[in-house]
């Protein structure tokens, strides 16, 4: 009887997850799956199976050329973000000798996930473009003698901005990472006589992987599937596979394109989720 | 060979002096590097308030004046007065709905063992990596089968299945350090399941639900790729802001911005109390 009761309330606590998990995820991903392999007929499309969008996407200049893009910037944004991140957390975890100053600073990287995203892409056009605040800053103080472009509507406008916005999540688990690591082992390194940079190379940096590859995954995933940095600051050339993906679903009208390039994202996160996985697994301590 | 003639201690002093040097080195170079960073992630913001206070229409150095114009002319917008109406109406229900969800998955997932346990766990937190464009484009594929009109609703519905994961991971990561025996001991007394849950449970996870609830209402108030499929005819605030980038940079922008720092700082103030953890 009790038995039964715990089941009924097993399957209650568990029922709406579940229905909804169903429902709401794999049902549109089935669906979104099933486009990508249909036919587009002007002006609608036909029920298929052929891997034509997927062929489409490797062979038709016009979306491998994106898909190259989207991985070199997402690749740029995840290394900066690391450069960037990686020394912060680490004088957090093992520099910073205070306790109130060491909460501040998380604070301070962390608090502008709160402070709306749009506005935060939005504010770098307005500083990096031709009208905007670093050229005119620039001409003021007599560095520049005209407005330059070169700031705005490119690759690294997008790669400035992309990175500005996912920093915290590069120090966030990077952050996590560091701190677990037992102060007794970096000091014990020391007193055996080695140096702290082959500490840090040896030590310190192995045991954060976990963490680097956490952060590597946001930024990378977060990045690949943005649209509204390519929108704001990337100009004509700089297209990211989501803001292809946008276009497809309006104005081109070509579903099944759409679908097969939204699985290709869904799959290119899929991926690179098992190999951070792999990656944490590899660099956690054995249990003996 | 010269090194040999000279006593250990001799050579301990200015070793330790160079390590001392080392370290003065180290940290300035330390402390030099967060100040850049920290101006780099906040110059931008700063930038963001001072122009929405600048008398000129262009947003560039130097500064001309000061003015309240552009907050006046929020304050005359009806438009954007619906905007933040149907956010604050969006983020709402998509918060609830997220807890309602969200909760009970992240109980299920630290207590009961079921098959395809590991595969359901990884769909839930899919989300926070998966970009929205996807959740977005699929979830509206869904609508359109079933033949749901768009409308802020089926925006609420897309928004609590991508906020799912903020949820389940504050919340699993609370249970995972609360200890089996609490929960045992009560249903050894005899109490109900849902009466352990109401009494025992959920106290000790209140601060993360309520964290997880604020989280998720700061994102859902400022999502835009979800939104941007699933909307109908009515505009969330971002997506109101977002249509009107595409017509250039206006100080009005500023100063709608300016306003959300604001509230996003006393957000942030108020999560800080809600989610700190008593002390004995």
């Amino acid at each position: 009887m009790t038995l039964l009761r715990e089941r009924l309330g097993g399957a209650a606590v568990l029922g709406i997850p579940l229905i909804w998990i169903a429902v709401f995820m794999l049902l549109p991903y089935a669906i979104i799956a099933t486009y990508s392999f249909w036919i587009k007929q002007y002006p609608t499309f036909v029920p298929a199976f052929q891997f034509g969008n997927y062929l489409n996407l490797f062979t038709d200049p016009q979306y491998s050329k994106v898909l190259i893009r989207t991985l070199k910037v997402s690749l740029l944004v995840s290394f900066f973000a690391f450069l960037l991140g990686y020394p912060f957390a680490y004088f957090l975890a093992f520099r910073c000798r205070s306790q109130a100053l060491r909460t501040w600073l998380y604070m301070a990287v962390i608090a502008p996930l709160w402070v709306s995203y749009l506005l935060r892409a939005y504010v770098w056009k307005t500083i990096l473009g031709t009208e905007g605040i670093l050229n005119s800053f620039l001409m003021s103080v007599g560095i520049l003698s005209e407005p330059s472009d070169i700031f705005l509507y490119n690759q690294f406008a997008m790669v400035v901005t992309l990175t500005y916005i996912f920093i915290p999540f590069m120090v966030m688990p990077v952050y996590t990472s560091l701190e677990k690591i037992p102060r007794n082992l970096v000091e014990a390194s020391a007193d055996l006589g080695m140096r702290p940079i082959p500490t840090f190379l040896r030590i310190t940096l192995p045991l954060s992987m976990p963490g680097v590859a956490a952060g590597f995954t946001m930024t990378f995933c977060l990045t690949f599937g943005d649209f509204v940095a390519p929108f704001l600051v990337g100009g004509p050339d700089g297209n990211l596979v989501a803001s292809v993906i946008v276009t497809q679903f309006g104005t081109a009208l070509n579903w099944p394109m759409g679908s097969a390039l939204a699985i290709f994202v869904l799959v290119i996160v899929l991926a690179v989720l098992s190999l951070s996985d792999r990656v944490e697994r590899a660099f956690s301590p054995k249990e003996a | 060979m010269v090194m040999a003639l000279t006593t250990p201690a001799d050579k301990a002093a200015p070793k330790a002096r160079r390590g001392m040097m080392q370290r003065y080195a180290a940290d300035t170079a330390f402390m030099t590097f967060v100040a850049i960073l920290m101006a780099f992630l906040y110059i931008p913001i700063w930038v963001l308030i001072v122009f929405s206070f600048n008398d000129s229409r262009s947003l560039t150095w130097p500064l001309t004046g000061f003015t309240l114009e552009w907050y006046e002319k929020l304050w005359n917008n009806s438009q954007l007065q619906d905007a933040i109406g149907n956010s604050f109406y969006v983020a709402s229900c998509a918060t609830v709905l997220t807890l309602l969800v969200g909760v009970p998955a992240a109980l299920a997932l630290h207590r009961v063992n079921f098959p395809g346990k590991k595969v359901f766990r990884r769909l839930v937190v899919l989300p926070i990596t998966l970009p929205g464009v996807v959740t977005g484009i699929s979830m509206l594929n869904l609508f359109r089968v079933l033949g749901f009109n768009l409308s802020l609703e089926t925006v609420i519905l897309g928004h609590a299945t991508a906020l799912l994961a903020v949820v389940v991971t504050q919340v699993s990561a609370r249970l995972e350090r609360l200890p089996k025996s609490l929960e045992e001991a009560s249903a050894d007394l005899g109490a109900p399941p849902l009466h352990t849950f109401l009494h025992v449970t959920l106290p000790n996870i209140r601060s993360a639900v309520i964290g997880a609830g604020l989280l998720s209402f700061v994102l859902s108030f400022d999502e835009i790729p979800v939104t941007f499929f699933l909307t109908g005819r009515d505009n969330t605030l971002p997506m109101y802001i977002y249509s009107t980038m595409r017509r250039g940079v206006t100080p009005e922008i500023n100063a709608v911005g300016t306003l959300i720092v604001l509230f996003s700082l006393i957000l942030i103030i108020g999560a800080v109390i809600a989610t700190r953890e008593r002390k004995k």
